[in-house]
């Protein structure tokens, strides 16, 4: 996976609070077979209209906000279903870090599956970066936020960040415990046997 | 040792290693897989040349884009047969466990898993669906899972984890007649909102959780999510045991007994603490209606749409005012006034066997209302078949209701079952987002009772002045 270590860049602000990944990506284009394709999908139905022309009045049909890689967002963001297609189409669009007072648990947990960068400030903060003009600066070394006179810092676990930074495969990461799950089986058989399932 | 939650102990059992990052590794007993969530995850695995460990573990089904009418003539969407055919190609080059599109068995994930056995008390459940919270009813801890998580477990069997924080919410009292769980569930999100639960296992307790069915259980475990918890849990008690005794997937005779001695543990201990607690005194509710765009924004079927102009806050009141616009309603409208033009009885939430009964209790001997779409779709093919044994079918179809075949349906529309633009809706379904039925639709959450209600007057009306005295 791709690291992420700094990113500057366009700021979309999309102060809705409880932007549920129904919003982010709808059912339509869940039947894809693969994670990729999906950014000119993103927020569908509030981006074009019923002809599949583009809303001028969306933020991201606007410039310069078209090449938006950071999006500002309200609370609980990403709330809803457990959709991975949610992050696939953030990150195909362009978007690497989503800056919102909270998130969703299942939302979060999928972004870091996908290289991206949940930030959690409060509403505040974002509503004060939502008024700079030109880019905004995500440092995750220092977990700060930068953007005009404005700074912030943010909170962040050491496993999420090092994740992120080194752009570690998860399954990889758990391989190394291979051991202590072949004896967990072990051992479960013996206490638990009843939840071996017989072969149906 | 300390006094612990049913969470906690779930938790223990199933720890597998604890790492130097302080993230801890969680064995995953059971993995439910559909076909919309999975197809990225088998490819990552035939990319990375990894093999699924344990496919024995996993209970596979074609359910959300499948269709609900003239199914045995194929899937005429192209997108969605390829789907379903990926999946089929998937687990036959796995060797995972399948029940074909038109097996008896087949239906929505959360239905057909209880229904087999295959959800038993004290397991780790996981799905590629945020609704595998419903599975809690069971006292598993059960919770819905990115793809790359589903391509974790069936690489690893465990997946990566931090603990979540414990909640308890206690309904005291007994819920009055005409009500059930889903009115608790979305009295419960009204009260603590979409993101009270957030970080948060609940656990459900209280006189009016033990009256409740496994049914109503899993109705109301299966709404944890829409209050932003990942999982739900009711401790298993005899309602749970006898539910599962002599299910396919079970446990028989002596292994039985040891499950069921183990089981018998899975209960919060007397002092065990939770972080946060919650408690609703529901003696005296009334049913449940949505009037927004989020499960948190319900009223009572007394009640009336409310003024945005009351909220707490600004951005509350720029929300709310959303909502009504995209919702077409106006404040102070009664509830009771609201008219429909459609009627969906199913989901994951309410596609059970005893939501079925609830709903044709009220159509019994009644018209669809003129201008009332409205559809019943089983939870599952044996849910079919069950209600078909005791007439329910014939009641609904006389009554002017659509009787189609098991699956996801309209509750997220991916199959053909949609709604248009405007249309509004009657849904026993869980969610009520923007789109969420079809574009531009407007959804209304209520009890299966009460959607069968508004399918026979046209307009939302108190369920309990149509029921038999």
């Amino acid at each position: 996976m791709e690291p992420f270590t700094t990113l500057t860049g366009i700021a979309a602000p999309l102060l809705r609070a409880n932007i549920d990944t129904d919003l982010i990506i709808p059912k339509q284009f869940l039947k894809t077979l693969v994670r990729s394709g999906l950014g000119q999908h993103l927020f569908h139905e509030v981006r074009y209209d019923s002809e599949g022309r583009e809303r001028p009045d969306f933020i991201l049909n606007q410039a310069p906000y078209r090449g938006a890689s950071i999006l500002l967002a309200g609370p609980n963001f990403g709330c809803g279903s457990s959709r991975e297609h949610a992050p696939w189409a953030l990150k195909d669009f362009g978007i690497r870090a989503i800056l919102a007072p909270s998130f969703a648990d299942i939302f979060y947990t999928n972004c870091f599956s996908n290289g991206l960068l949940p930030v959690a400030l409060p509403m505040a903060a974002i509503e004060t970066l939502a008024t700079v003009e030109g880019p905004l600066t995500v440092d995750l070394l220092v977990q700060r936020v930068r953007g005009g006179d404005h700074s912030f810092a943010f909170d962040l676990e050491p496993t999420r960040k090092a994740v992120l930074l080194e752009g570690l495969d998860e399954i990889r990461r758990t391989e190394a415990n291979l051991a202590d799950i072949a004896a967990y089986e072990t051992r479960r058989r013996k206490e638990a046997p009843w939840v071996e399932i017989r072969v149906h | 040792m300390n006094p612990r939650t049913l969470y906690d102990k779930i938790w223990d059992e199933h720890l597998v290693a604890t790492r130097t990052d302080g993230t801890s590794l969680i064995y995953i007993d059971r993995h439910l897989v559909h076909e919309v969530t999975s197809p990225q995850a088998f490819e990552g695995l035939r990319e990375a040349g990894r093999p699924l460990r344990r496919p024995n573990t996993i209970l596979s089904v074609a359910d959300h884009n499948v269709p609900t009418i003239d199914r045995e003539k194929g899937i005429d969407d192209e997108t969605c047969r390829l789907q379903v055919e990926a999946l089929e190609a998937n687990v036959k080059a796995y060797g995972v466990p399948y029940l074909p599109l038109l097996d008896d068995r087949q239906g929505i994930v959360h239905v057909v898993g209880p229904e087999q056995g295959f959800t038993l008390p004290g397991t780790t459940i996981v799905c590629g669906d945020s609704h595998t919270c419903t599975h809690g009813a069971f006292g598993a801890l059960a919770f819905g899972i990115g793809t790359s998580e589903v391509e974790h477990v069936m690489a690893t069997q465990t997946l990566p984890q931090r603990k979540s924080r414990n909640l308890r919410v206690r309904f005291e009292g007994r819920l009055p007649r005409g009500l059930g769980a889903k009115d608790l569930a979305l009295a419960l999100i009204g009260h603590i909102g979409t993101a009270g639960g957030t970080g948060h296992v609940m656990e459900f307790t209280g006189p009016a959780v033990r009256a409740l069915s496994m049914e109503g259980r899993m109705t109301l475990c299966n709404m944890s999510i829409e209050g932003g918890a990942r999982s739900g849990l009711v401790a298993p008690d005899e309602t749970t045991f006898t539910y599962l005794h002599g299910r396919p997937l079970a446990p028989e005779k002596a292994m039985w007994e040891a499950a069921l001695a183990h089981w018998r543990t899975l209960a919060s201990d007397e002092n065990a603490a939770f972080d946060t607690e919650i408690t609703l005194e529901v003696g005296s509710l009334a049913p449940q209606v949505t009037w927004g765009t989020s499960p948190q924004w319900v009223t009572d079927i007394a009640g009336r749409v409310p003024d945005p102009e009351t909220a707490a806050s600004t951005d509350d009141r720029q929300s709310m005012l959303r909502a009504l616009e995209y919702m077409d309603l106006r404040p102070g409208t009664p509830i009771e006034a609201i008219e429909l033009q459609a009627v969906f009885i199913g989901s994951c939430t309410n596609g059970r066997i005893e939501d079925l009964r609830e709903a044709a209790a009220v159509a019994r001997g009644r018209k669809v209302a003129q201008g009332v779409r409205a559809l019943v779709v089983a939870g599952s093919g044996l849910v079919k078949r069950q209600a078909e044994a005791e007439g329910l079918d014939r009641i609904f179809l006389e009554a002017g209701f659509e009787w189609r075949q098991p699956g996801c349906s309209m509750c997220l529309g991916m199959n053909d079952d949609r709604l248009a633009e405007g249309v509004r809706c009657a849904s026993t379904s869980n969610r009520n987002f923007e789109g969420r039925q079809g574009r531009g639709s407007r959804t209304h959450l209520v009890s299966p009772g009460m959607a069968a209600a508004a399918a026979v007057t046209g307009h939302f009306t108190d369920v309990r002045r149509l029921m038999e005295a």
